[in-house]
């Protein structure tokens, strides 16, 4: 019995001590003046790198009173650094907001994101502010989810002034639903010591579609039983190659993806097949790699096993978590024909049915979203996340675009295109069957691409059917 | 105040405490059951203030579906009847021939059960991704394996032949420490003066199986036959876990109604459709187990 008083005493004093180490961040003091009036003010201590240096600058604020104070919901996925990057601005945003608390929902893992959504709204609760794929925006405006973005955050002449121009393709039924902090683009990686272990100069990566082809073969390496040991360019369709098809290589090839009104498919098209061929190929002909082999794609780059990979920006952060030996590159994708063209994606943010309800979470809502999407911001985020500020001021920094890994995609920007989704995973999936058809099957690549046009048209003229 | 006797207030208390798990069982099993048949009459779009009543549609889309051999929706029927008639009889047949062995053994015996239990114990989604890793290709354990004995390798879950027979076996494997401890539970029932009285008749082993056993293996034959073929139609954690980011691929040869459902629900929010398609699989699932019920309980 005596023991046990014991542990629990001593366990108390552990949590008392444990407790006083914590940093104090924020003071309130209560002064209660002769005419009765409660005047509350807070002590803000942030961290504010200044030159390179984390330095702590303290202010007082004044805080309304507790009932005054409005909290509203944000959700977004969980993935460290961009849990830890909105936090910080949070902390600004409340700072400079003292009327407003943001409760951050972001313990949702990736996969199972639109299920809570799609839970939380029948019940009314869930964010007020939501963090959403751009391909999303669609099926939740049809839903009625989102509200249009109030003229307050951005008017459309801002968003065509300011945002990175594959912002603007976003709009839909004359309206803008969300904007983001950040976008992404695609480029190549390159694993410079392969290269230099097939002899090739590791300063020299593809800049176009035949060196692309002759490389990739240069650098995969077999054992006697023809198994592959190192791939020189495995394609996967599941990860990013969709997208490399349908926004990079189709228009290189001459064609276009969809019509300009996105109501129809195009890129099943002459110039389309020759486009898809030349991705078939790697696997089917040239034997380069598979996205079957090692995992996947990307986690043959990570182990050093594929040479050449098409990715986006944000794998940047896991390479630096998973694999920080991997001496690698970063250009800009390759080019044909003389055009330049990558995919553009961005999680972006939108103000939600809910938050609409009640004039004040609205009021906070737009302007929580107004301040995590200044160019400011999307300078705090690239720096901890690696996605691209979606402000153009900012992700024109000189800095920026000097940087060897981040530079390329920042390129990238001006000539992204980014597809108009109505229901992003089926979209995906034709082209990954198409694909898988060829490889798996034998079908004719321009048969198996009319196909996966087809079962894609079908989903477009489901959407655009009641409008 | 009513005067209960004892016998009263035992019978009282039970049906209190049969209430508790009643009212679980209709607020979280039959009435989401209910729910659902109410929900395949809408176009339910779980994001949408407000759902509109479409009738049939959901279910004439449905009809439409399976009847174009390129839809999903067709292959995932096709799929989930081939999982149950590959899957039930081989698992069935390969779990008796390991509870007749185990009967006859005294040594071991024990151990052996164990052995052939733990898969059952263990988490699909551990079991899944452990064997998405043994049917890797290349440097797949079984991959490794053929090359070593100077076969070719094979793609097993990479290729639309292989993969849905690549994944029945693995939930063959699991559920078997299940169908055999209920197989050692039926044959440790059959009294031994059946077989005593079969050989003085001159009754031969493959006799005695054939017309002791068996017959009187037939309960437990019906049980695990329904449970098996329900479990079979409802798969979905091993196919999620095993294919390429749970797509039910490659070329849709895996996928399975269930698998249907959620995609249908969570990723094009067709809340209708996909219960339109729960609704379809409840059906089938219910007129299979009476057939069954009646087909082998009448073998007798």
């Amino acid at each position: 019995m005596k023991k046990a008083l014991f542990y629990i005493v001593s366990l108390f004093v552990f949590g008392l001590v444990l407790a006083a180490c914590q940093p104090q961040t924020v003071e309130v003091t209560r002064v209660v003046t002769e005419t009765e009036e409660v005047e509350v003010t807070r002590v803000v201590t942030e961290t504010v790198v200044e030159e390179g240096e984390e330095v702590e600058v303290t202010r007082v604020v004044e805080v309304p009173a507790e009932s005054e104070v409005i909290t509203i919901e944000y959700w977004q996925y969980f993935f460290d650094a961009r849990v830890d990057a909105m936090n910080r601005l949070i902390q600004q945003f409340e700072a400079e907001n003292p009327d407003v608390r943001v409760i951050h929902n972001s313990d949702i893992p990736y996969a199972d994101f639109r299920d809570k959504i799609a839970a939380s709204a029948p019940a009314n609760v869930g964010p007020d502010v939501a963090t959403l794929f751009y391909g999303w925006i669609p099926a939740w405006v049809d839903a009625g989810y989102l509200i249009p973005l109030p003229e307050e955050v951005y008017t459309r002449e801002e968003i065509a002034e300011q945002f990175s121009p594959m912002v603007l393709q976003s709009e839909l039924d004359g309206e803008f639903w969300a904007v983001p902090t950040a976008v992404r683009t695609l480029a190549l990686f390159w694993n410079k010591d392969l290269f230099e272990a097939a002899g090739l100069d590791p300063e020299q990566p593809p800049t176009n579609l035949d060196e692309l082809v002759e490389m990739a073969q240069l650098l995969t390496e077999y054992d006697d039983a023809g198994n592959i040991l190192i791939q020189g360019f495995p394609v996967a369709p599941p990860g990013q190659a969709h997208h490399w098809f349908r926004e990079v290589l189709v228009r290189q090839y001459g064609g276009v993806p969809y019509s300009e009104d996105n109501r129809t498919v195009l890129y099943n098209s002459p110039e389309g097949c020759e486009a898809f061929t030349y991705m078939v190929q790697f696997e089917t002909e040239l034997n380069t790699g598979s996205n079957d082999l090692f995992e996947d794609a990307t986690q043959a780059f990570l182990q050093g096993k594929s040479a050449i990979h098409i990715d986006g920006s944000f794998r940047i952060g896991s390479i630096a978590t998973n694999a920080p030996d991997l001496n690698y590159g970063v250009i800009e994708l390759p080019v044909t024909n003389d055009i330049q063209s990558t995919f553009g994606s961005y999680w972006t943010h939108g103000i939600t049915r809910k938050a609409a309800e009640d004039p004040a979470r609205l009021d906070a809502s737009i302007r929580f979203l107004k301040f995590i999407t200044t160019a400011e911001s999307g300078a705090i985020w690239v720096d901890k996340v690696g996605e691209l500020p979606a402000q153009l001021t900012a992700a024109a920094d000189e800095d920026l675009l000097a940087d060897p890994i981040l530079g390329p995609f920042a390129a990238g920007l001006p000539y992204a295109n980014a597809t108009f989704f109505v229901d992003e995973s089926e979209q995906r999936q034709v082209i990954i069957d198409a694909y898988d058809a060829v490889r798996l099957t034998d079908a004719d690549p321009c048969e198996a691409l009319n196909e996966a046009a087809e079962r894609e048209q079908a989903l477009l003229d489901e959407f655009w059917a009641d409008r | 105040m009513i005067s209960l006797s004892i016998r009263q207030r035992q019978v009282m208390w039970a049906y209190i405490f049969l209430f508790v798990p009643m009212l679980f069982f209709i607020f979280i099993r039959i009435m989401p059951t209910l729910s659902a048949f109410n929900i395949s009459l809408h176009d339910w779009n779980p994001l949408a203030e407000e759902q509109t009543f479409v009738g049939l549609a959901n279910y004439q889309q449905l009809w439409e579906d399976l009847q174009d051999s390129n839809s999903v929706t067709r292959k995932a029927f096709v799929n989930t009847f081939q999982y149950v008639i590959v899957g039930m009889p081989l698992q069935l047949v390969i779990a008796l021939g390991i509870a007749l062995l185990l009967n006859e053994i005294k040594r071991f015996s024990t151990f052996f059960r164990a052995v052939y239990f733990l898969p059952f114990v263990t988490s699909t989604v551990a079991i899944s991704w452990v064997w998405r890793w043994l049917y890797q290709p290349q440097y797949g354990f079984f991959n490794v394996v053929l090359s070593f004995f100077g076969l070719s390798q094979q793609p097993f879950l990479k290729h639309p032949d292989q993969a849905l027979y690549s994944i029945t076996a693995v939930v063959v494997w699991q559920g078997l420490g299940f169908a055999i401890i209920i197989f050692l539970a039926g044959l440790k029932q059959i009294p031994q003066i059946y077989y005593e009285a079969a050989i003085i008749d001159g009754a031969t082993r493959l006799q005695k199986f054939r017309y002791v056993t068996i017959p009187l293996l037939n309960t437990t034959l019906v049980y695990l036959a329904v449970l098996q073929t329900i479990s079979f139609l409802r798969m979905f954690d091993y196919v999620i876990n095993m294919t390429t980011q749970g797509d039910g691929g490659p070329l849709g040869s895996t996928t399975t109604v269930t698998l249907r459902v959620y995609r249908e629900a969570f990723s094009s929010f067709d809340m209708g459709y996909a219960s339109a398609l729960t609704v379809a699989l409840f059906a089938i699932i219910l007129v299979i187990t009476i057939i069954q019920l009646r087909l082998f309980s009448t073998i007798d």
